[in-house]
């Protein structure tokens, strides 16, 4: 009875992704029909003799009805083949994966550093609610979130490459030679990070404070644990809980959000990848990119849900108990 | 009242105020206090460094950037006030609908909205884009399309809390109009949330708006909106970095203050929401 809560809980969670993937690629194929006069002729350019044009629709697909794409969309993404680009018909599965690890690196790197300096804001602000630090914590918290990352990146790149030369200016360094990768991923990821660093300093911040106003937590001051001990020991843990919960769904967030590092600092990647095709006008690359990028998204969303639903003990509990979702 | 007398209790909450106000005041004024013409060129004043003539130097066609940022302004509040106004009537509407209607369609619409939101926003927007064109219009009515599920969500739970409530009950058995309840009774009720989530979107809207046009697929230039000004700036950041200070100072007072004041309102007129949202 209990794990049946628990499978059915599990059992909605991923069919409710798995619909949303579905949807999105409905959207995705419907969204190129309703390109305003042909794709084909806007690829080629209105010179294109009426067979090109032809051929291009049937190569990518658009002659077939809107179901009869979609299957065939899925068809090809179960046997590895998410179709080819319009231009030099290299496929567009391998084109994907070059630039996945580029946005991948720089996505857990921004993550791993909004940690490293979320967490200990959070705590600090925390162990002195309303004082200097942590109204200095909330405002500064507020600015990281809300200063788009494109002018973080491009104001990173003004004073740290181009006045202070310290770091390079463009592309994802040297292939093979770590270091340079390194040095080249340092002025991106902190672009990236900013925001969450605010977003994590005030979300951990919240929960520390409700768990520190805790009955638990007056009885573990009553025995004269110290504060310090008590926001480290017995607050920090429950506490970050709900932080991962919104990390795991912040790396897909970051994944789409690294398009204008990518763009700024000349990186290869998937942002990058898609900005570079719409210009172009290749479809089949805008849309096996975004349906990677969506793939991601979803899938890191739900491994975050469900990872929180088995890690915090009182949702286990709450799942096992049969009041499932 | 009360929301001024929290805002300004709150840490940068006088910044916020008057970043906004600021920002309203030049949208509407900007013909009477810019010094040149936005588009007016000079090539022989161009990347000119700040002066008594050119308050905040000038780009690389010469044109005043103080001039350009004062009406990049009204780009920015412009698209970003429609297209609130847009997903909000759509949302409000479609979330309203879909509490109220049978179960079947209250699902579709939900799955719509599901499937919407499984798109990063800003890819969903360069997707939209990549599709319609770049261009002021089609600008406001894709990026409403982002924002009308969190406008809806909101509206759906909201009603679905209040849908059984006595006075609700009472209006039906009296025979009122399923249009009649919700515009007299179902809409006031669930308004407040939805105005300050309006308020909390405004700096993400102008965020997308501003990134859309860097990215040189938002509005087109020589229309001055604050992404296309900061790309300028980024082109030639290695002969001048004017521009791209001010834009991007630009963008930074105004999504600081608007989401300063976002939040200011949510803390005031719902603390509730607090948790939610």
């Amino acid at each position: 009875m209990r794990s049946a809560s628990l499978q059915i809980h599990l059992g909605f969670k991923l069919a409710t992704a798995a619909l949303a993937v579905a949807g999105s690629v409905v959207l995705l194929m419907a969204l190129t029909r309703l390109i305003p006069g042909d794709p084909a002729t806007v690829i080629l350019g209105s010179r294109a003799t009426p067979e090109a044009v032809a051929a291009l629709n049937a190569r990518i697909g658009l002659d077939k009805p809107l179901i009869e794409q979609v299957f065939s969309f899925f068809g090809k993404v179960a046997s590895g083949d998410l179709g080819e680009d319009v231009f030099n018909g290299r496929p567009v599965l391998s084109l994907v994966l070059n630039a996945l690890p580029n946005t991948a690196a720089v996505a857990v790197a921004a993550m791993l550093c909004a940690v490293a300096l979320g967490v200990p804001l959070a705590l600090f602000s925390a162990r002195w609610p309303g004082g200097k630090t942590d109204r200095m914590v909330a405002f500064l918290s507020v600015g990281f979130i809300s200063t788009p990352s494109f002018v973080v990146s491009v104001f990173l790149l003004m004073v740290f490459s181009v006045h202070l030369r310290w770091f390079p200016v463009l592309g994802a360094g040297e292939s093979g030679d770590l270091g340079d990768q390194l040095w080249h991923l340092v002025l991106p990821t902190a672009a990236l990070a900013a925001g969450w660093v605010g977003y994590i300093a005030r979300l951990l911040r919240s929960s520390l404070l409700e768990i520190l106003g805790e009955n638990h937590v007056r009885t573990l001051r009553a025995y004269g644990v110290s504060e310090t001990k008590i926001l480290m020991k017995y607050a920090l843990k429950p506490a970050i809980l709900p932080t991962l919960a919104v990390l795991g769904m912040g790396f897909g967030e970051l994944l789409g959000g690294a398009v204008f590092a990518e763009v700024i600092f000349n990186r290869p990647g998937l942002g990058s990848l898609i900005y570079d095709a719409i210009r172009t006008r290749n479809y089949p690359v805008v849309q096996g990119g975004v349906f990677v990028i969506v793939m991601l998204y979803v899938l890191t969303n739900l491994v975050a849900d469900l990872s929180q639903s088995l890690i915090d003990p009182r949702e286990r509990a709450r799942l096992t108990s049969g009041r499932g979702h | 009242m009360q929301a001024f007398i929290a805002l300004s209790r709150r840490p940068g909450g006088t910044f916020a105020m008057l970043a906004v106000t600021l920002l309203c005041l030049v949208a509407i004024a900007a013909p009477l206090i810019a010094p040149y013409a936005p588009n007016a060129i000079a090539p022989a004043n161009r990347l000119m460094e700040p002066s008594w003539q050119h308050l905040l130097g000038t780009d690389h066609l010469g044109r005043d950037i103080l001039s350009r940022l004062i009406y990049g302004a009204r780009v920015a509040l412009g698209i970003s006030l429609s297209v609130i106004a847009i997903s909000l009537s759509t949302g409000v509407a479609l979330g309203i609908a879909a509490a109220l209607s049978p179960r079947a369609i209250d699902l579709a619409v939900v799955g719509v909205f599901d499937i919407v939101t499984s798109f990063p926003s800003i890819i969903l927007a360069l997707a939209l884009v990549a599709v319609f064109g770049p261009g002021l219009g089609n600008v406001v009515l894709l990026v409403s399309i982002v924002f009308i599920p969190h406008f809806g969500r909101v509206a759906r739970a909201q009603t679905i809390a209040i849908r059984n409530s006595p006075f609700i009950e009472a209006e039906k058995v009296l025979g009122a109009e399923t249009w009649r309840v919700v515009l007299h009774h179902v809409t006031p009720n669930i308004i407040g949330p939805i105005f300050v989530l309006a308020c909390m979107d405004i700096p993400v809207v102008i965020t997308i708006e501003a990134g859309l046009s860097f990215l040189g697929l938002g509005v087109r230039p020589p229309l001055a909106s604050w992404g296309n000004l900061l790309n300028d700036g980024y082109t030639y950041l290695d002969q001048s970095v004017w521009l791209a200070t001010f834009s991007g100072l630009a963008l930074v007072l105004a999504t600081l203050g608007f989401a300063l004041l976002g939040e200011a309102l949510r803390d005031t007129l719902d603390p509730k929401l607090r948790k939610a949202l």
